[in-house]
């Protein structure tokens, strides 16, 4: 199978029946995503886009078998979904949602340490496009039709640069394994070196597209990691060049605040770990042409 | 969020924090009263800006009767105080903070952050107080500790004690400075911070340990569930641009340079602004209206950029998915007829339907440039404003 999900991964809806849940879960239908159906509190027992729905994450998984969710619920509440589904033994979850506060995330990351690393959640997001492996599934809000089939990883912090990246490599006709949109905030579920080590064990992938930005050490690790352990070529853009120091550039995580945090110092940082870097966002698909070329893929 | 140097110290006075007597005027007269209230014969008079280093810009008065207490308020009041954290335009004093004044026997800093590597809440302290903590990394490194705290369980008693002793406190103040610490570590945690800043934290010649002057922030996104703190919100410090996108949604900061962007996502808003810097342009703000560009934040988007008389060039970049390209030009079609544009703009649409979208724009007859790739966009607004 591909990364983290594929064709017969079987998908729930977190707030399923709100405007959001039904809008994306029908996107995700018409896409072949297998969604099984939905949870909304109160609502268990109707149906929905002919689906059935369930009052709490542990039901829908007994009666669906569902392995995978998506979270359409308001920030407020995301935090609660996020652990109501771990809880519920779904291996991978999706947080669509922007505006969960940094104490909750902290929260939700220190809850899952009860878990075993096997019988543990992969939480994606908050803030994030979501993971779409083009052909087989989509579970997330991105436009599928820009995603080819083929075999090379992106992990994007931002979701339309991800967007441009997919395009940009569609119109160089060269494919994608997996797209895995990680999001922007501070704090998130699964980190560059957390999708990157899933890459390189992934016999659908010859290489890694790495799309960061300025703010928190992330880039950074995932560099150092792919330096000790990884045999695949990776190239990364580091967006925020222009970006002033000490300011939020949208991304509530897109913040220089330490050293090693600016768009300049993380490309010096990733050069030196190897990684071969896309100089700016228009050449992120001929970077990735190049690097595939020297490799003979 | 910001707030000021007064509201931190009320708060961390709610929390077991030791702060000097003190009081809020908004003019002169009140100033005079307010230190004699106050009492002694030493006072402090203090600029209430959202900024730090307001001391070397004259934002901090030592005054010796209440009178000079007057008079210091009455040179600071409504002034604009630039400082090296505030840019050229500086910020206004609306408020003016009046103090007891501190005999000081050691300044120390005391600061709590997110570690983002650890995904916890980060003590750091250093004997080196009054300065900055960058300057205390670079100069005096050695200086500082650093205790992570395990937010499951909270800040323990030796965890405060171990970074007191560490600071060189003396036996009989351990308890009080460690009570200080995790005073601050509950107001970080209880509220939504995401910085709590006390520098100098000081030990006085009278053996008490006060907070002098202390900075917080907070999360804009917890803010639904902390309306104690988003009440101390004060406008005055924001840009007024910033404060017209964030009421409207839409992310946005100012910048120096001549070329507006209005772009969804912020990422690809980073990028635009990479690309014009790289075609020997220069960004004038950063704006992301969101995934979805909507055609509300559309209009919205060039009603806040054409308020900015720097903006000599309009690029928009947008990369439509689910929203589809003919959506998108059918709001920037919309948006033109509602406001006039004086300035070159160049359009790059890219995603689902672009075709479409760009022969509504051609239609529609408004006076735009056309560009393909996020390059050839940049290139034709560094060229546009050369003309």
């Amino acid at each position: 199978m591909s990364v983290l999900i594929d064709k017969k991964t079987k998908i729930i809806v977190q707030g399923f029946t709100g405007k959001m849940g039904t809008f994306h879960a029908e996107e995700m239908i018409k896409y072949g995503s297998n969604i099984v159906g939905g949870v909304t509190p109160g609502k268990g027992g109707t149906k929905h886009l002919n689906l059935p729905v369930f009052n709490t994450v542990k039901d829908a998984v007994k009666h669906t078998g569902a392995t995978a969710s998506i979270l359409f619920v308001p920030p407020a509440f995301a935090a609660d979904s996020a652990m109501e589904s771990a809880d519920a033994g779904i291996k991978i979850c999706v947080a669509i949602v922007d505006g969960i506060p940094s104490h909750d995330m902290i929260r939700i990351k220190r809850y899952m340490r009860r878990y075993t690393k096997s019988s543990k959640m992969t939480l994606v997001g908050p803030n994030c496009a979501g993971i779409i492996s083009p052909g087989k599934s989509m579970l997330g809000i991105m436009p599928g039709h820009i995603y080819k089939e083929g075999r090379v990883g992106i992990i994007s912090r931002s979701g339309t640069l991800g967007y441009e990246a997919a395009q940009q490599l569609k119109n160089l006709d060269i494919g994608i394994s997996t797209s895995v949109g990680i999001g922007g905030d501070p704090i998130n579920g699964s980190s560059f070196r957390d999708i990157i080590e899933k890459f390189e064990t992934d016999e659908e992938t010859d290489a890694v597209l790495m799309i960061g930005e300025i703010g928190g050490p992330q880039e950074v690790a995932a560099g150092e990691f792919a330096k000790v352990n990884m045999k695949k070529p990776v190239i990364a853009y580091i967006a925020g060049l222009t970006a002033p120091k000490g300011r939020v550039m949208g991304h509530a995580g897109a913040i220089v605040s330490a050293y090693g945090e600016s768009a300049i110092e993380k490309v010096e940082i990733l050069k030196e770990c190897g990684i071969t870097i896309s100089k700016n966002p228009s050449v992120m698909g001929d970077t990735v042409s190049s690097v595939l070329k020297k490799i003979n893929k | 969020m910001d707030i000021h140097e007064y509201q931190a110290k009320k708060i961390l006075s709610n929390f077991g924090v030791t702060i000097p007597r003190g009081g809020i005027v908004y003019s002169p007269e009140n100033a005079e009263n307010k230190a004699r209230e106050i009492g002694g014969s030493k006072w402090v008079v203090k600029a209430q800006i959202h900024s730090g280093a307001r001391g070397k810009a004259g934002g901090i008065i030592v005054c010796e009767t209440p009178l000079e207490v007057a008079q210091a308020t009455d040179k600071l009041l409504g002034k604009k105080l630039v400082t090296n954290q505030t840019g050229p335009q500086g910020k206004i004093v609306n408020r003016i903070y009046i103090e007891e004044a501190t005999e000081i026997e050691k300044e120390l800093y005391l600061g709590l952050v997110f570690d983002r590597s650890s995904e916890s809440i980060m003590v750091v302290a250093s004997t080196e107080g009054g300065m900055s903590v960058e300057e205390i990394s670079k100069e005096k490194p050695e200086t500082i500790i650093r205790s992570k705290i395990e937010v499951a369980v909270g800040m323990q008693n030796f965890q405060a004690r171990e970074l007191a002793f560490g600071l060189g406190i003396e036996p009989d103040l351990i308890r009080r400075a460690s009570d200080t610490i995790i005073g601050c570590y509950k107001a970080f945690s209880e509220l939504d911070a995401t910085m709590v800043e006390v520098n100098p934290l000081v030990i006085s010649k009278q053996k008490q340990i006060l907070a002098l002057d202390c900075k917080m922030s907070f999360d804009n996104n917890a803010m639904f569930r902390r309306s104690q703190v988003s009440e101390l919100r004060d406008k005055t410090q924001e840009d007024s641009k910033e404060i017209f996108a964030s009421d409207r949604g839409l992310n946005y900061v100012s910048l120096d340079g001549d070329i507006g962007n209005i772009i969804n996502g912020a990422g690809l808003a980073m990028a635009s602004m990479d690309m014009i810097k790289l075609a020997g342009g220069s960004p004038a703000n950063f704006l992301d209206v969101g995934g979805g560009a909507t055609p509300e934040k559309i209009v919205k988007a060039f009603k806040l950029i054409t308020m900015d008389e720097k903006v000599k060039v309009i690029l928009v970049n947008i990369f439509a998915g689910i929203n589809r390209c003919d959506w998108v030009a059918e709001g920037i079609v919309e948006a033109l007829k509602k406001i006039e544009i004086k300035v070159p703009l160049i359009i790059r649409l890219a995603g689902t339907n672009v075709e479409k979208g760009n022969k509504i724009l051609k239609d529609s007859k408004i006076n735009y440039i056309e560009a393909n790739t996020l390059e050839d966009a940049a290139n034709k607004a560094v060229a546009a404003l050369k003309k």
